[in-house]
């Protein structure tokens, strides 16, 4: 047939690489097309974002003594932190109603890269935090939080949140891909992050928390992205010269952290992929 | 003739269970193959082999001469498939899906597009084709899932229980549709629970129970095997035995009793009643009931496994296609 022939030529001009990226990208289009449906969706990216900010800024704010006495930019790049992390749930639910929905079949049954359905699931991912972190960044800026650590520093907060964003994923991506249903992937997929988040310098500074704690929330990969976050924006907080080396050096603690989170977790959601697929 | 689908003793086991016993099946270019069996008797692993998605244990398959088994990727891009389960996503619209769909099979987007638009039309969703799938009728959802599967224009096609599950409107107007592609020159393979539909359908049935298959003809030399028609009579229990006895001179096949029931196929249609009731009578026999009944995929069981194929209800399908088969 004349279109069949069209077909394989076009197929067959470009490489491998190309076409997971062309296949991930389609995924990634389909995946927004359904978050922008789902109108629980909206209200994790659009709505939840600012009460968390109104909530901390005004509630808390007056409550928690950080020192300089700026709860609100002390408070900001916690929440951009904490509501970025919840990007691995979406991940898990995402991935779990995929594998489990008749849709995998007809994936399976193209003449597509499948890994593309992972991959696409982690840049619809990384879309929504673009959206999120405009609409809390706005939200920080009306209540009087400012980005005063220039604009080159602000370039990278926003990229190392997103990275961190992506890394993540990967982890929702294995949870997702290890559980057996929607339910329980929505259950799982946010279980863990209550405890990393709040065992974190996020909302309070970690000097407060009792030793074995603050032993925790010391090394605890959210502690140094909010203290790189802070850093970045131009609020950086005072560090003892006792402090340990992630304290110290939140930056690149940071970076080793979402380095090795990805290279564990994307292997791994790879592996369980490839076996939730294979036939 | 050349062959567009084979299959080569098939066999695979999921733990203890056979699904696939040494299943064999060979499909002509062109034609309309017919898998028809109860649930359980292993259609639907069949197709999954045949579609690349599963791999048996032993055996080997071909598609337009293409090994599924070792060469996955480029069978894909010869056959389409329309599965038990709607294939689509719910979330989006119709034309979306397509779209996607067509992209995804490597359609450069203006070609995808007017695919979509094309097909859309052809399956009477225009209308619809910008509404979310969640919302579509089940005859609507099959219909574009079968629009999916034929984006690139497959040679070879594979429909999963197609119509199971449609109220009789849009079963018919599945049928249509099918019918519709055979015309211009697809091969298809379709499973079904229905002898009736294997029947309207194809031009070659396979019997299959327990992952083998135990008959294959036309529809026509099935029921002749089985027998054209069946007549029902139900007398006392206890003349059962004798009742049989006496409708074996008009049977064209065996005669089975069924506590009170008793079965004869026959060939001839109404005059058979008639000689039956007389003979009966002859035999001093009281019929309680008798009907004359075009035979169905139970007979067809009861016939050549002498056991009853397991009907499960329409409704109990409905949750285990919903909920997704491993």
């Amino acid at each position: 047939m004349s279109s069949r022939s069209v077909t394989e030529n076009y197929a067959r001009k470009h490489g491998k690489v190309y076409w997971l990226f062309h296949d991930s990208f389609v995924i990634t289009w389909r995946n927004l097309l359904r978050f922008r449906r789902n109108p629980e969706v909206l209200f994790f990216d659009v709505v939840q974002p600012i009460i968390f900010i109104l909530l901390f800024a005004f509630v808390f704010g007056g409550a928690i003594d950080v020192g300089d006495g700026n709860y609100r930019s002390f408070l900001i790049p916690g929440i951009f932190v904490q509501t970025i992390a919840f990007a691995g749930a979406s991940a898990a639910i995402g991935l779990n109603a995929d594998m489990n929905s008749g849709i995998i079949d007809r994936f399976k049954s193209l003449p597509m890269n499948t890994l593309g359905v992972l991959l696409g699931q982690n840049f619809a991912d990384l879309a929504r935090s673009v959206i999120t972190l405009f609409i809390m960044s706005l939200t920080g800026l009306a209540i009087g939080w400012r980005i005063s650590g220039g604009f080159i520093n602000a370039v990278y907060a926003y990229l190392l949140l997103l990275f961190f964003c992506f890394a993540m994923a990967w982890i929702g991506a294995t949870i997702g891909l290890s559980v057996s249903s929607p339910q329980v992937a929505s259950t799982a997929g946010f279980a863990w992050l209550f405890p990393l988040t709040f065992l974190s310098n996020a909302f309070v500074p970690s000097e407060t928390l009792p030793s074995w704690l603050r032993i925790f929330a010391e090394w605890n990969p959210i502690t140094s992205i909010v203290a790189a976050e802070r850093y970045l924006f131009g609020y950086p907080v005072p560090v003892a010269a006792d402090a340990p080396f992630s304290l110290q050096h939140p930056i690149l603690t940071t970076i080793i952290w979402l380095i090795v989170i990805t290279a564990i977790f994307m292997p791994l959601a790879g592996r369980k992929f490839r076996k939730a697929t294979s036939r | 003739m050349s062959i567009a689908i084979e299959a080569n003793n098939l066999v695979k086991h999921y733990g203890e269970v056979k699904a696939l016993d040494g299943l064999s099946l060979k499909v002509e270019q062109g034609s309309v193959f017919g898998l028809l069996g109860p649930n359980g008797a292993g259609k639907t692993t069949t197709v999954r082999v045949l579609t690349t998605l599963l791999n048996p244990d032993s055996g080997t398959a071909f598609v337009s001469g293409v090994d599924v088994i070792n060469d996955p990727v480029h069978a894909r891009e010869i056959m389409g498939l329309s599965g038990q389960s709607a294939t689509v996503d719910e979330n989006l619209t119709g034309i979306e899906n397509l779209v996607m769909l067509g992209r995804l099979f490597r359609l450069p987007r203006k070609e995808a597009n007017e695919k979509a638009i094309e097909l859309l039309e052809r399956f009477n969703l225009t209308d619809a084709s910008k509404r979310i799938v969640k919302t579509y009728s089940g005859g609507m959802r099959r219909r574009l899932d079968l629009a999916a599967s034929l984006i690139a224009n497959p040679n070879i096609l594979f429909l999963d229980e197609p119509t199971t599950g449609l109220d009789p409107r849009s079963r018919i107007m599945m049928w249509d549709v099918i019918k519709g592609l055979v015309s211009s020159g697809t091969t298809v393979l379709l499973t079904t629970q229905y002898l009736e539909e294997a029947d309207q359908l194809a031009d070659k049935i396979a019997v299959i129970d327990k992952g083998k298959v135990i008959a294959q003809g036309t529809a026509d030399e099935l029921k002749t095997q089985v027998g054209g028609e069946r007549i029902d009579v139900v007398v006392d229990e206890s003349k059962a035995q004798n009742a049989a006895a006496t409708l074996k001179n008009i049977a064209s096949g065996p005669v089975v009793v069924d506590g009170e029931h008793v079965q004869a196929p026959v060939t001839g249609g109404g005059v058979k009643v008639v000689d039956a009731v007389r003979a009966l009578d002859a035999a001093s026999i009281v019929i309680k009931e008798i009907q004359l009944r075009r035979p169905t995929l139970d007979d067809v069981f009861l016939t050549l496994t002498g056991h009853h194929a397991e009907e499960v209800k329409v409704e109990d399908e409905l949750v285990d296609s919903k909920r997704g088969r491993k």
